[in-house]
């Protein structure tokens, strides 16, 4: 079996028909880490030992015939994600050293899953940035090009599933965390609906729009890990109680019927020629799978980033208020008193992203400005959630590029904050209206993958991932590899 | 918008941040820059819109008051950078 190109699904197969073992195909992602990892800086820690242990266990469970889709299948974490014993960093200085007393829920489900965990995936720091480059541990580089970025915040996520270095990760998407890499990549990344999956152990950016998914080779993968992250948990407080339906049942139901709306705020000016080129393409297939497109349009889609820049740093500044050098994480050498504790233990131990986010979002809050900016942006929310629920009134999902640009290069918008707050130009809108979106591979421009990105209505996210792998089972952009990465 | 170096002296404070004399000046420029972005919001009529919240306009689920964690202190502690018989250290408060 050829492991760089292998779907989840494919060496689940294998394992339950005992072709490999979960320690033979564990030992093989190791090796493949080891020698490709050092180019691409995907994993901030990976952990052999364990992974191997977990193994072994997952060979007894399928030996005794009491294996689900998920057991012996070697992951990934991105490292925002508590894992009990295992160092979680958020890509930070500021816990470098911190090892999380329990396991986020979501890594207990996988866990419990019988899935082996090979290791924890870089990021931008405390999930802020679109290109991974804010990370402490250094830029992860985009598999297809290692002079460019993959993405992020899950950018170690999204290249390692496309360099085989991993068979599914799991990331995180504030703004498009998730889906902007996966496009980025050339993989599959499913954002779920705001409460789908658990936030608890989840180290908090901005609460009321983060949320987990899953990063895979194919839609198929994709629902068969987010069947195992998904559901109520009680440690969330903002989790939704709602039944969890069977992904996988419904990938292959026919899209003839499906009406597909296109917003003419997604395919203007600013949308790369080749992007652009690639998604009417792709559009172009689901029209002959029976699927119907409608113009629309999202009036207030131009605001999504403003009001996204006003609450997401509002948050973040309350959020990483933990970060006192008292209990966990970084503390400055000899405090003089208690105020110099915080502020050279938060100084030092943020970089300077997330100290502009929290200040961005400090003043936001702060007297006298918090009805100008914060109430202002909740209000400006409520007009981009309802400009999508009259679009759901009309259509099944929304389509679109997931970023207006393939892979840029590394450093190429580093000192300019806006211009990389606009790479998530597509994405950010379906975070603040707390929609499921995913972004599947739909071509390439100049060697570099380009993806499409489908939005659905609350609780949709089977919809996307039915037509996903529809679309995955006439087109083959998800089966390509890297070509360093064969 | 041009934040002035008083007032990105008064917003770190306030987020307990300490800027370095050098990467102020940067900090200025980039934030002035973020809030004239987000002043887009300023055009966008929103006379009778509430604020949202919460995507779903869920509310909080309250539980029962009751212990359900156990005690973990030691292993909690173990993360902690300078602790004392089961007690946090920080620089003296009082004198």
């Amino acid at each position: 079996m050829q492991i760089a190109t292998a779907t989840l699904a494919e060496l689940g197969a294998a394992l339950r028909r005992r072709e490999v073992s979960s320690e033979e195909l564990t030992r093989a992602y190791l090796e493949r880490i080891e020698r490709l990892d050092p180019g691409l800086n995907c994993f901030v820690t990976v952990d052999a030992e364990g992974a191997l242990a977990q193994a072994r266990a997952a060979d007894a469970r399928l030996a005794a015939g009491d294996a689900g889709p998920l057991t012996g299948i070697p992951i990934a974490h991105k490292d925002i994600f508590c894992t009990d014993g295992l160092r979680t960093t958020c890509g930070s200085k500021m816990l470098a050293n911190f090892v999380a007393p329990y396991d986020a829920t979501a890594v207990a489900q996988l866990k419990q899953a019988g899935s082996v965990l090979l290791g924890k995936t870089n990021m931008d720091e405390f999930a802020m940035g679109s290109s991974n480059e804010t990370s402490h541990f250094g830029p992860v580089r985009n598999p297809w090009d290692p002079a460019r970025v993959p993405g992020g915040s899950s950018g170690g996520s999204a290249a390692a599933v496309a360099a085989g270095l991993a068979a599914a990760t799991t990331g995180t998407d504030t703004g498009g965390s998730i889906r902007q890499p996966a496009a980025l990549c050339g993989i599959t990344g499913l954002k779920p609906t705001y409460g789908r999956v658990s936030r608890y152990g989840m180290i908090a950016f901005a609460s009321s729009l983060d949320q987990g998914g899953p990063l895979a080779r194919s839609a198929e993968d994709a629902a068969l890990l987010l069947a195992a992250m998904a559901g109520f948990d009680p440690r969330d407080s903002t989790s939704v109680d709602a039944p969890v339906p069977d992904y996988a049942a419904t990938l292959g139901d026919d899209l003839r019927g499906l009406r597909i709306g296109l917003p003419r705020e997604y395919f203007g000016d600013g949308v790369d020629a080749g992007v652009a080129a690639a998604v009417a393409a792709a559009l172009d297939e689901l029209r002959r799978l029976g699927a119907e497109t409608v113009e629309l349009s999202l009036p207030n889609s131009h605001l999504s980033v403003p009001a996204y820049y006003v609450i997401a740093p509002a948050e973040c500044s309350a959020n990483l208020a933990r970060f006192d050098g008292v209990r966990y994480g970084h503390r400055c050498a000899d405090p003089v008193d208690l105020e110099d504790l915080y502020k050279r233990s938060r100084s030092e131990g943020f970089g300077a992203e997330v100290k502009r986010r929290i200040m961005i979002g400090t003043y936001a809050l702060s007297a006298g400005y918090y009805d100008a900016y914060y109430l202002k942006a909740q209000r400006v929310r409520r007009l981009i959630r309802d400009d999508f629920s009259q679009a759901f009134a009309r259509v099944d999902v929304i389509a679109g590029p997931t970023a207006p640009t393939p892979a840029f290069g590394l450093g190429e918008k580093a000192d300019d904050p806006i211009t990389m707050y606009l790479s998530d130009i597509f994405t950010i809108a379906a975070n603040l209206a707390g929609l499921p979106g995913l972004s599947v591979p739909a071509g390439f421009v100049g060697g570099l993958p380009v993806g499409l990105q489908l939005i659905g209505d609350h609780f949709a996210e089977a919809r996307l991932l039915n037509v996903a792998h529809r679309y995955q089972q006439v087109t083959d952009w998800h089966r390509q590899v890297p070509p360093g990465c064969v | 918008m041009h934040l002035d170096r008083d007032t990105v002296d008064r917003i770190a404070h306030l987020a307990r941040l300490q800027l370095a004399e050098a990467e102020a000046e940067g900090y200025a420029r980039h934030l002035s820059d973020i809030l004239d972005f987000v002043a887009q919001l300023d055009d966008a009529d929103t006379a009778g819109t509430e604020p949202l919240a919460h995507p779903l306009e869920v509310t909080q689920r309250l539980r029962d008051d009751v212990v359900t964690e156990p005690d973990q202190r030691a292993r909690f502690q173990a993360q902690a950078p300078a602790v004392e018989d089961g007690l946090y250290l920080v620089p003296k408060v009082l004198d």
